[in-house]
């Protein structure tokens, strides 16, 4: 088979910050983008996530970006085609805290969201239980809710990037995994795939933890590292459109989905940190006994599997969105596990990027040389 | 057997037909994965028990490829589907 190894730009991997890449690239009439992932498109952190939508953020830019995703999500389903149904909604999301010290965090961050007009509240415990009443709200002491907030399906958002940007003429290469990047004399020269070379100007890394193996092979240190997080899926129920909930105790959180399952999940500081997505048997009796505290009406609900994906974790919880010091090289990954509702403005800034714009948010504070200059700009909203 | 129009249910969860897998084949979701993830087979209360093979076979035939050369996706646990309460507190505790 022959095809052409050349592209305007190549996309290293295939998950909602790379399909979107591909999308917003073809859309702005670059011609030829070839957009390479290992398995298939989602396969990796994106459409292993929770995919919690949600605007409550502790860093002004954050918010500003999420900001724009929530503008973009509720027309995205038509704007990418309408051939995959995306089931977004906005059923909103509650932070739970369970001491003061918590709660005081969570104003500061509805402090900053509300200087940029996002309609997050904070909510008493009664006010809660009143919202509510399915929920045991005892030992609460507050939360911040913001009804615009949601949920969208990561697996069918960033197929439906893959497949839209491939009907506007990009190539999307699936099962065709990236050995390593090529460079030469400070620039970037193109891929590996297949001990075959392709040949780019620019290239985009977006694949998550695996970023940090394939930027070695050009010897770019990323501080990217793949840590491991467990969900699970439960049997239909009817839909009473219960919120994403965050218990900020144990990291514990449950949502309804729009086809009526539920999401549950729970931190482990105890998971290995790693790709290799297999699973906790602990997982199951941890989560299911902490969420069946917060909500006991969920008890006699079955569970219909569990999975595992790497969050892609910086020191900071902070992405990394900049051009590299190999020429032509930029990367998006980092995100540290609120990656995947960033895809919209993650390929809208590949895009500004790629064509030297202004960016329509300043990314200053992404900047990679942070790290090395030790200017550090922790998110505080970090799941 | 009909080639096309065939609304045979292959995926009693979700009522997915024939029709429909060969269709979400025609688009280029051509792997296992990929069609579970667009039409959610074998992401019901059965995972795959009922729909899986046939659906195997439609990929196997659509791409002309063995079906010992596709990847069939992942079996996850549980097995089959346990009630939160009975995973939290045991069997006892969770009637």
């Amino acid at each position: 088979m022959s095809e052409k190894r050349t592209a305007d730009a190549i996309i290293v991997g295939g998950g909602v910050h790379g399909a979107a890449a591909a999308y917003y690239l073809a859309k702005a009439g670059v011609k030829d983008v070839v957009l390479f992932e290992r398995k298939y498109l989602s396969s990796g952190g994106s459409g292993r996530s929770a995919a919690g939508l949600r605007q409550h953020f502790g860093t002004e830019v954050n918010c500003r970006l999420a900001k724009y995703n929530l503008e973009c999500f509720p027309t995205l389903e038509e704007d990418l085609g309408g051939e995959l149904n995306l089931e977004f909604t906005q059923w909103g999301y509650l932070w739970v805290a369970y001491a003061d010290s918590v709660l005081n965090q969570l104003q500061k961050n509805v402090n900053v969201q509300q200087s940029l007009d996002i309609p997050s509240v904070m909510m008493t415990g009664d006010e809660i239980k009143k919202k509510w009443p399915y929920f045991n709200t005892n030992e609460i002491v507050g939360g911040a809710f913001c009804h615009m907030d949601g949920h969208i399906n990561p697996q069918t958002l960033t197929m439906a990037y893959g497949y839209a940007a491939q009907k506007l003429g990009a190539r999307v290469f699936h099962y065709r995994p990236v050995e390593k990047l090529l460079a030469e004399g400070g620039k970037i020269k193109g891929v590996v795939v297949d001990g075959e070379e392709w040949h780019a100007p620019r290239v985009l890394l977006t694949a998550g933890p695996w970023s940090t193996p394939l930027a070695k092979t050009v010897g770019l240190d990323l501080p990217v590292e793949p840590e491991r997080h467990n969900l699970l899926v439960t049997e239909p129920v009817e839909v009473f459109e219960c919120p994403m909930v965050l218990c900020l105790d144990d990291g514990a959180y449950f949502k309804q989905l729009p086809n009526g399952s539920f999401f549950l999940g729970r931190d482990d500081q105890d998971e290995p940190r790693t790709t290799e997505v297999g699973n906790s048997a602990k997982f199951l009796e941890g989560v299911t006994k902490s969420v069946l505290k917060r909500f006991p009406g969920l008890a006699g609900v079955r569970v219909i599997h569990q999975w595992s994906g790497p969050y892609d974790v910086t020191p900071d919880h902070q992405a990394i969105i900049d051009w590299t010091p190999i020429e032509g090289l930029w990367v998006n990954c980092g995100w540290s596990g609120h990656g995947l509702q960033f895809g919209p403005s993650g390929g809208r800034l590949a895009k500004e990027m790629f064509f030297g714009e202004k960016t329509f948010v300043d990314i200053h504070n992404f900047r990679l040389s942070r790290f090395a200059e030790g200017d550090l700009f922790p998110e505080p909203a970090f799941i | 057997m009909s080639e096309t129009h065939d609304k045979t249910i292959v995926c009693r969860c979700e009522e997915i037909t024939v029709e429909d897998i060969r269709s979400c084949i025609a688009k280029g979701f051509d792997s296992f994965d990929e069609i579970k993830r667009v039409l959610r087979v074998s992401m019901g209360p059965c995972q795959g028990r009922g729909c899986k093979d046939i659906i195997l076979r439609e990929i196997s035939a659509a791409k002309k490829m063995p079906i010992a050369d596709l990847d069939p996706g992942t079996v996850r646990p549980p097995v089959k589907p346990i009630k939160i309460g009975v995973l939290a507190y045991g069997e006892e505790a969770g009637k």
